[in-house]
């Protein structure tokens, strides 16, 4: 499997997500922003930053980058795509997700672990993880409040597009346990087709023992579980 | 070509949560506004541009906001026309 690491000006978790590829064993290159063609890739990630300074909206001048038109495209192909932090806040910009990330309702950056529930275990991102299973896995934003429009909202849970969600130590959606005032403490969601996941944690920096949390690890070796069973394509 | 100067203004849309406002809000009631119930923060844009006239103008704007300044799922905008620009500079 080779996956593409999409770098904007400002994006700062981009080795992290580089590593953690690596690590479970997958090709991975870093494509910059203005470069075209993702045709020879598997899987394409948007990993978390600042890009463009948060200027105007968080990921709202990222999502303008030429690489887009081809993000956009690999997406609609039903290429996988993961959206991490900035990455899930530019995937919204771009239409490729429903609704929006805003300011954390408590008004201040949030940087600590946080527990997540697994509410699907049947995507191509979580097929190593059970339902219902708790992660402990770090995050770091300032705008990870998730918001749209009721319609959508009812869609997400309806259609069981709600991947991840923010729970207190017995596995209850709490609101103590609700970092940033999103709806129905929601961490990660896929669009209707399922191919692409954004969520506001960082899996990417939950993968070594000694840094507090191996919890990321099952997305990564998940992606490559469910890409070598499907394509049978480039190890 | 003339020049024209648009403000855009971006604003949260009614009823979803503006922490921004709501802070800002309660600085001004601890500063003894007690009379102040609510406050919503957006932000404001001003756009120098060249169209055949102020109908045109106008309309690009619109356009800018659907694709860029704005977020449907979370904000409105209001486009006015502050003016024709006379001359270079300004």
């Amino acid at each position: 499997m080779k996956v593409a690491v999409v770098t904007f000006p400002g994006s700062n978790c981009d080795y992290d997500l580089y590593k953690a590829v690596q690590q479970v064993g997958a090709e991975v290159e870093f494509v910059w922003h203005r470069e075209r063609g993702l045709q020879r890739f598997e899987a394409v990630m948007l990993p978390g930053g600042f890009s463009y300074g948060d200027y105007l909206r968080a990921g709202a001048i990222a999502r303008m980058s030429p690489v887009m038109e081809d993000v956009v495209a690999f997406a609609a192909a039903g290429g996988p795509v993961l959206g991490i932090c900035n990455g899930f806040q530019i995937l919204c910009e771009a239409g490729l997700l429903p609704g929006a990330l805003m300011r954390n309702d408590v008004l201040r950056f949030r940087s600590h672990d946080v527990l997540l529930r697994v509410e699907r275990d049947d995507t191509l991102f979580t097929g190593d993880y059970e339902k219902g299973q708790i992660l402990r896995i770090p995050i770091a934003h300032g705008e990870g409040n998730f918001e749209a429009d009721e319609e959508t909202l009812r869609a997400l849970e309806g259609d069981g597009r709600v991947v991840f969600r923010y729970v207190d130590a017995n596995g209850e959606a709490t609101e103590a346990s609700n970092p940033n005032g999103s709806w129905h403490n929601i961490a990660g969601i896929t669009n209707e087709a399922g191919n692409v996941l954004g969520m506001m944690p960082h899996p990417e920096r939950a993968m070594e023992a000694l840094l507090g949390s191996t919890d990321g690890v099952g997305l990564f070796t998940s992606l490559v579980a469910s890409l070598s069973t499907t394509a049978g394509g480039s190890a | 070509m003339s020049q024209y100067r648009i403000e855009v203004r971006v604003k949260p849309r009614p009823g979803l949560l503006d922490p921004q406002g709501k802070a800002i809000h309660h600085s001004l009631n601890s500063l003894g506004w007690e009379g102040v119930h609510d406050v919503r923060v957006g932000k404001a844009i001003y756009i120098d541009l060249d169209a055949a006239d102020e109908a045109a103008a106008l309309e690009a704007a619109g356009v800018m906001c659907r694709k860029l300044l704005a977020n449907p799922v979370t904000e409105d905008f209001e486009v006015t026309m502050v003016g024709a620009l006379e001359g270079a500079g300004s």
